[in-house]
């Protein structure tokens, strides 16, 4: 599979960046050497292998849910770019 | 004997006699940090107020008798740990001014056990990255020799554990990050079982694949540090509730009667002569000891690398999904911008080129149309991969291997070309695949003065065997007794 940079330009919208040209036309030639050295994976026939997300699967990690002291707020909008004193405040979103 | 030279052992002997104050210990280690940053830049910050605080703390526990194992021992802590009112930054720009609320639980787990913490020390940008060359703030260097990275991407607190500018330190490890910067900085690193340590607090790369863990000269010393940090935790619903061994009685167990398995593919062609002759000359050391071995297979190892640069990418792409310019760290809000505008003016100024290219690889990997190409190959080739580690120890009690195929190299060298800098970490990522703890230890030098690891890995929750054959191998050579001439 080769990444055109049309699909660059998309990705990185959905991963929320700005790209610069040099940028697009840099990543575009990296991440193709990168995803044209995991087509060796295409080598393995993996057909009804199970899927790793996690190489130690812990069950009944469940716990009550019950309320419990949290951060206190103001120490959280301390690192806030801007806020109201009450929650973050952010720009126009419409 | 200075004593920014002692090992943890010795410095606790030491201040368990009396022998000299925490204070003092303190004092040295601050001292040692500023005789030794011009050259090494290990740390980004250092917080001498609070770490004398901690010591005069340290010196009335000890005083009043109620001394632990890291009472009054000054350590460093990669800036990937949220610290409580000390900046942490992740070694990026986007996170330069951001002051956590809370401590990790690793590190709250050290203050309590008594260690003063002497400040925070530099890393790749988000842990991605083999040299430090991804930091933000700049590299560190490896104090054997100033030319050579120190790995990464905890490389700065490899560098200050071998430089002496620390007793111990902490960093995490999602593919190699404290295992191969350990290997070329010459001390020891190691990672513990996948849920052996809390990741709450720890600035997530991978979550899947993220372990905290010690660096220290001895692995003695790594025993102490783990047996403080690690066991369960209610804020890690990833954390084991398997209760905690005496990882110190462990020591004692020796490899007398161990089965070690010696992995063939893990001598890779473009391997250095010396990383292998040195691995070899380990493996006599450690028949000497009593232990046997047998050459074992772990085929799909060739196959690791494309499936970690597919996992952990597409897992950070998600994780860094928060820095979104809204709660913490740096917002560009240009006049007239909407929210869009600030996301992407944030993140892109915010991130580095090397969390960029992840970060795009994993959207484009979990992408519409593409994730199963990708990730749900992946995620089948790591059963496949987990499976050949299980396998192996039916029949082995841990395996040993080189840690990094070269020693290390020098700064710049492999900076433009990712695909080269990814390799430097083949043969440790497969660990953090499979979950299992892994630790680097000194093993010899190249011809130029470079330090060379060896690895040792375990089957799951057995760092009790893993530390029991690095501290056989210490007990027997003396190459992490050497310093580098700072």
């Amino acid at each position: 599979m080769k990444i055109t940079r049309q699909e660059v330009a998309h990705v990185a919208q959905l991963a929320r960046l700005r790209l610069s040209e040099g940028q697009m036309e840099r990543l575009t030639g990296q991440l193709n050497d990168i995803l044209a050295s995991m087509e060796k994976l295409n080598q393995l026939d993996t057909a009804g292998v199970a899927s790793t997300n996690h190489a130690l699967e812990l069950t009944g990690a469940l716990r009550e849910d019950e309320v419990r002291p949290s951060l206190e707020r103001e120490r959280v909008l301390a690192n806030a770019p801007d806020s109201n004193g009450e929650s973050f405040v952010v720009p126009r979103v419409i | 004997m200075e004593l920014h030279e002692l090992t943890l052992e010795q410095a606790r002997e030491l201040l368990d006699r009396r022998e000299v104050s925490a204070k003092e210990l303190a004092q040295a280690f601050l001292d040692r940090i500023q005789a030794t940053e011009p050259q090494v830049r290990a740390y980004l910050t250092v917080t001498p107020e609070s770490a004398l605080r901690q010591a005069e703390a340290a010196d009335q526990a000890l005083s009043a008798g109620r001394s632990g194992p890291l009472t009054g021992i000054p350590c460093g802590i990669k800036d990937v740990f949220c610290t409580k009112d000390l900046t942490t930054t992740a070694g990026s720009r986007i996170l330069e001014n951001f002051v956590p609320p809370f401590d990790a639980t690793a590190v709250a787990r050290l203050k309590r056990a008594g260690a003063v913490v002497l400040g925070k020390q530099n890393m790749d940008e988000f842990a991605m990255g083999s040299s430090t060359e991804n930091s933000a703030f700049g590299p560190s260097h490896n104090p054997w020799d100033l030319k050579a990275i120190p790995g990464g991407s905890s490389g700065g607190s490899a560098a200050s554990t071998a430089a002496g500018s620390c007793l111990f330190s902490i960093g995490t490890d999602t593919g190699g990050s404290i295992r191969q910067p350990a290997s070329h900085c010459g001390v020891v690193g190691l990672k513990p079982t996948y849920g052996r340590v809390s990741r709450f607090g720890m600035i997530a790369f991978a979550s899947s694949l993220d372990q905290a863990g010690p660096f220290c000269r001895t692995v003695a010393g790594a025993a102490q540090v783990l047996q403080a940090m690690a066991g369960h935790d209610p804020a890690d619903s990833t954390s084991s509730p398997l209760p905690v061994p005496d990882y110190g009685q462990a020591l004692k167990r020796g490899v007398k009667g161990l089965k070690l398995g010696v992995p063939k593919e893990y001598f890779v062609s473009g391997m250095d002569p010396e990383v292998e002759g040195a691995t070899r000359e380990a493996i006599k050391v450690l028949q000497g000891l009593g232990a046997s071995t047998v050459e074992i297979s772990l085929p799909h190892t060739e196959y690791a690398l494309a499936v970690y640069y597919i996992i952990a990418p597409a897992e950070c792409s998600s994780n860094l999904a928060r820095f979104d310019g809204v709660k913490y760290g740096l917002s560009v809000r240009q006049e007239q911008a909407d929210l869009m505008d600030m996301y992407l003016d944030t993140r892109s100024q915010g991130f580095g080129e090397e969390v960029v290219r992840r970060v795009m690889l994993g959207t484009y990997a979990l992408s519409a149309g593409y994730y199963d190409a990708y990730y749900g190959k992946a995620g089948q080739v790591r059963t496949l991969i987990k499976e050949d580690f299980l396998a192996a120890f039916q029949e082995v009690d841990a395996i040993v291997s080189p840690v990094a195929p070269t020693a290390a190299f020098e700064l710049g060298q492999k900076a433009d070309d990712p695909l080269q800098m990814y390799l430097s970490d083949v043969l440790t990522l497969s660990v953090n695949l499979a979950g299992l703890p892994g630790m680097s230890l000194p093993s010899g030098f190249s011809p130029q003065g470079r330090p060379i690891g060896l690895q040792i890995i375990g089957p799951h929750f057995a760092e009790e065997t893993v530390l029991a054959v690095g501290h056989a191998f210490q007990q027997a050579t003396d190459h992490h007794a050497k310093r580098p001439a700072l």
